[in-house]
């Protein structure tokens, strides 16, 4: 049986890497003694596959990763005795029976939502403010990415799908899929480019509010959370 | 709130070593209790939180309701830079505050090549370095583990050391710091008392003195009721000693990330290098119900997906074949690795390595630690060509094709031809490959053997305490000779030779038996930059060369020279049970290449029975 779990993720944990997380998660199994499916083989591990990395640093609301088990008792007890086991700043927020044709976590990716707050609790500079939408408005939006062979430019503006600012806040809904994932900072770096302000990223907390997949089309896109992607209806 | 702030965690390696709130962590309120503790690993957090020490006295130390004890461990390089640079103290790992802010910070001493970053730790906390300058506004700086057996060449950075083993006094320790600090007495008296309790030497209340020719005349008490010598202390019931159902778990790899049951302490054997072999002497098992039960319940209190078990010769525990059958059936079924180390290849090992480990991919470890017979005899290594062989023509029919061999160079009387051994006996082994499998049936391929030697380091409490120690230069020329000698070989191409650095060798040789003087030199080192000396990468031989010059220290009276049998040594203040004159004349058998049978066998009376454990009481007639 698949399964969809969700979590959150805040606080110090925020400073744990993807691969720990996965090793975390796989512990939390055996601890809370959850029914999961392992592979075959002479090394067995568990059938579990992540929807989209979460960076060093990020804080989230809307993870996920999917698990197949051999028996699914009911949500409740599953997700009652998960969160017996998470460590401070980790929980589980949703978990949902998958129709056995759903398209994996990762597969379905396809945008993400972010909120972007100071560490510091500080506002937005009320020269950034004044340039928002002037910066938005134009018909392309260039951000230079670093590699470590070269630098390239590309242009984030078929990417961003929704925003909205306020004085302490940057909200952003962006395309999270394989092929086209963007950073929530990467606007913001190349907003603080336009208005000649210096940028450094780890000024910043970013919260991952939401996954989505798209029910939609590339013309017409129709984002729904993960969790409801793929359901069974309960 | 952490320690750290984001842009510092974001700048530096692994952020996850600093923030502590990994599962089975206590978090306790500091307003509710009397104690807080800070138990110290002076190495980076992924070495530390590998010591099973670490964890039991953690555990043990918060099951009490008055004390915290939080966790500490070196910042790694890119870290400390910073905090240096940036003035922010050394903190604990649960509370984030200082550790200056503790009561206690307790170090646990696990290799000489940590002593720079015990130094580190109390400077990064600002901690006075020195003992006589610190006030009851620092912590007491207590030292535990292994080289607290020979504390003199850091003496003066503790307040005291607690020699043996933890589970016994620190409940009477606490009660005594409650009580010495009600009644508003000095650092100094509360010392005095620590030292009365057993097992607690303090340094300071003991002042040495020394011949024309640096050796030491005398040590003498310099207050009422301190002892003459500190004996060791031991858990005589391992079964009911306190031991964590539910350690910590790090969030990022560590090198021992599975649950560890220790199933014995001490060991039967006699080897006459190993050190660890007389510390923990006597023997002492635990009982096997409660190692199912305890193995169980940890691995459902932790989630690991691997168990190990842990003694300094797991062959020889009692119950072994009971123990390890049990532990197959409950872990196939959930999916849970075993690791089994230092078992003898025998038939049962086998076995049971078939069932737990993927053939191909593991391989056999056998320790010969000398390339002859007459040496493994000098150095007391019950483990015969015979034995080897046999076993490793075992192991092949049953589809093992790697095999690791552990040698020492520098090995107390020891020739050339006892080196060329090592490469003969490499030899035998691929010949035994070649010889037991028939080549239709190397369907793992061909033999693959890795040699390993280490320089041997005399240490304390071992009956090559008296041994002089190789120089750097015969070390180097031992290694080549032996690679020779694994060239010179018809199997030669499936031999492959790893040797140890030299200069850090030597350097643990100055440490382990070295005194009071050596406090000064490793005080220079460490301000002229040494730190990681148990990295590689970070080592600077160099400096510490410098260190000993500035300090007109010779390297070789605590290295190359054979002490007198009659030398009071540094570490003759303390006792460990095994006596002096017991180790001597196993100093004197080795000389003559007699071997010494095991405490399985018969009592050799090395005087560990006065404490009435283990062995010594069940192989009593």
């Amino acid at each position: 049986m698949k399964v969809r779990i969700k979590f959150s993720k805040h606080g110090p944990t925020k400073y744990i890497g993807h691969l720990d997380m996965m090793r975390y998660f796989q512990k939390c199994m055996r601890r809370a003694e959850i029914d999961i499916k392992y592979s075959g083989g002479y090394s067995p591990h568990q059938i579990m596959s992540f929807a989209h990395p979460l960076g060093v640093g990020m804080e989230t609301d809307g993870d996920y990763f999917d698990i197949e088990m051999n028996s699914f008792s009911d949500k409740e007890d599953i997700m009652s005795r998960l969160n017996a086991v998470m460590a401070t700043g980790v929980r589980i927020l949703d978990i949902s029976l998958l129709d056995d044709k759903a398209p994996n976590a990762m597969a379905s990716v396809a945008a993400a939502l972010y909120k972007v707050t100071f560490e510091n609790g500080d506002s937005f500079l009320p020269d950034i403010l004044a340039r928002v939408e002037q910066f938005f408005g134009q018909d392309e939006i260039l951000y230079t990415k670093e590699t470590k062979k070269n630098t390239l430019e590309v242009d984030l503006k078929p990417h961003i799908y929704n925003y909205s600012f306020s004085d302490k806040e940057f909200e952003c809904l962006v395309d999270a899929s394989s092929a086209g994932n963007i950073k929530s900072t990467q606007i913001l770096e190349a907003l603080y480019a336009y208005c000649n302000v210096a940028f450094d990223k780890n000024d910043f907390l970013v919260n991952r509010v939401e996954t989505f997949a798209d029910a939609g089309n590339d013309e017409l896109h129709n984002f729904v959370p993960l969790s409801n992607w793929g359901k069974i209806n309960d | 709130m952490l320690a750290l702030d984001n842009k510092i965690l974001m700048a530096i390696d692994k952020p996850a070593r600093y923030i502590g709130n990994e599962i089975n962590s206590v978090y306790k309120d500091k307003n509710k209790v009397d104690i807080r503790f800070a138990f110290a690993f002076p190495d980076v957090y992924e070495i530390g939180m590998s010591h099973l020490g670490l964890q039991i006295l953690y555990d043990m130390l918060n099951k009490y309701d008055d004390v915290w004890c939080e966790r500490v461990f070196s910042p790694w390089t890119d870290l400390d830079e910073i905090m240096r640079k940036n003035k922010i103290p050394l903190f604990a790992l649960e509370s984030q505050e200082p550790v200056k802010n503790m009561d206690f910070l307790g170090i646990t001493i696990q290799y000489e090549m940590c002593y720079t970053n015990i130094l580190q730790i109390l400077d990064l906390s600002n901690i006075p370095l020195h003992s006589c300058d610190r006030t009851w506004d620092d912590p007491i700086v207590v030292g535990g583990g292994p080289c607290t057996y020979n504390p003199e060449p850091i003496a003066d950075f503790f307040d005291f050391f607690y020699i043996g083993e933890g589970e016994t006094k620190y409940r009477a320790i606490l009660d005594l710091y409650k009580e010495c600090k009600s009644k508003n007495m000095s650092r100094r008296d509360f010392l005095i008392e620590v030292s009365k309790l057993g097992g607690m030497y303090v340094p300071s209340l003991y002042d040495v003195t020394y011949n024309d020719d640096g050796t030491i005349k005398a040590y003498t008490p310099n207050a009422e009721g301190v002892p003459y010598v500190v004996k060791k202390e031991i858990v005589t019931d391992m079964t009911n000693a306190t031991y964590p159902t539910s350690p910590v778990v790090p969030f990022i790899k560590v090198t021992q990330d599975r649950v560890v049951l220790e199933i014995q302490r001490g060991c039967i054997r006699g080897c006459r290098f190993c050190q660890a072999g007389q510390l923990y002497r006597p023997v002492r098992e635990r009982d096997v119900e409660w190692l199912k039960t305890q193995a169980i319940a940890m691995l459902k209190a932790t989630g690991h997906e691997e168990i190990s078990l842990s003694s300094l010769s797991s062959s020889d525990y009692s119950q072994l074949e009971e123990l390890v059958n049990f532990l197959i059936d409950e872990c196939n079924k959930r999916y849970v690795n075993i690791s089994l180390p230092s078992l003898r290849i025998d038939n049962f090992s086998v076995d049971v390595m078939g069932k737990v480990q993927d053939v191909k991919k593991s391989s056999l470890t056998f320790a010969p630690e000398a390339g002859s017979q007459r040496l493994r005899n000098v150095i007391n290594k019950g483990l015969t060509e015979e034995d080897i062989l046999s076993g490793a023509r075992l192991a092949f029919k049953n589809g093992w094709t790697r095999v690791k061999l552990y040698f020492m160079l520098g090995l107390p009387g020891e020739t050339e031809e006892d080196i060329r051994g090592i490469g003969e006996l490499s030899d035998k082994i691929a010949k035994e490959f070649f010889d037991s499998v028939p080549k239709e049936e190397r369907k793992n391929g061909p033999v693959q053997i890795v040699t390993s030697t280490s320089f041997f380091v005399p240490k304390p409490f071992t009956a090559f305490q008296w041994a002089p120690q190789n120089t750097k230069q015969e070390f180097i020329d031992k290694a080549y000779i032996t690679r020779s000698s694994i060239l010179e070989r018809i199997n030669q191409k499936r031999i492959k030779y790893n040797w140890h650095e030299a200069d850090v060798s030597v350097l643990e040789g100055i440490l382990a038996r070295g005194d009071r003087k050596l406090n000064v030199a490793i005080e220079t080192a460490y301000k002229l930059g040494c730190m990681y000396d148990a990295w590689s990468d970070s080592y600077k031989d160099e400096l510490w060369q410098e260190a000993f010059k500035q300090n007109n220290i010779d390297i070789s009276f605590y290295t190359t020279r054979e002490r007198d049998l009659d030398e009071i040594f540094p570490w003759d203040i303390l006792s460990c049970g095994v006596s002096k004159e017991w180790l001597k004349s196993e100093w004197l058998k080795s000389k003559e290449g007699i071997v010494t049978h095991n405490c399985a066998a018969t009592c050799n009376g090395c005087g560990a029975g006065i404490y009435n454990a283990g062995i010594c009481v069940t192989h009593r007639k």
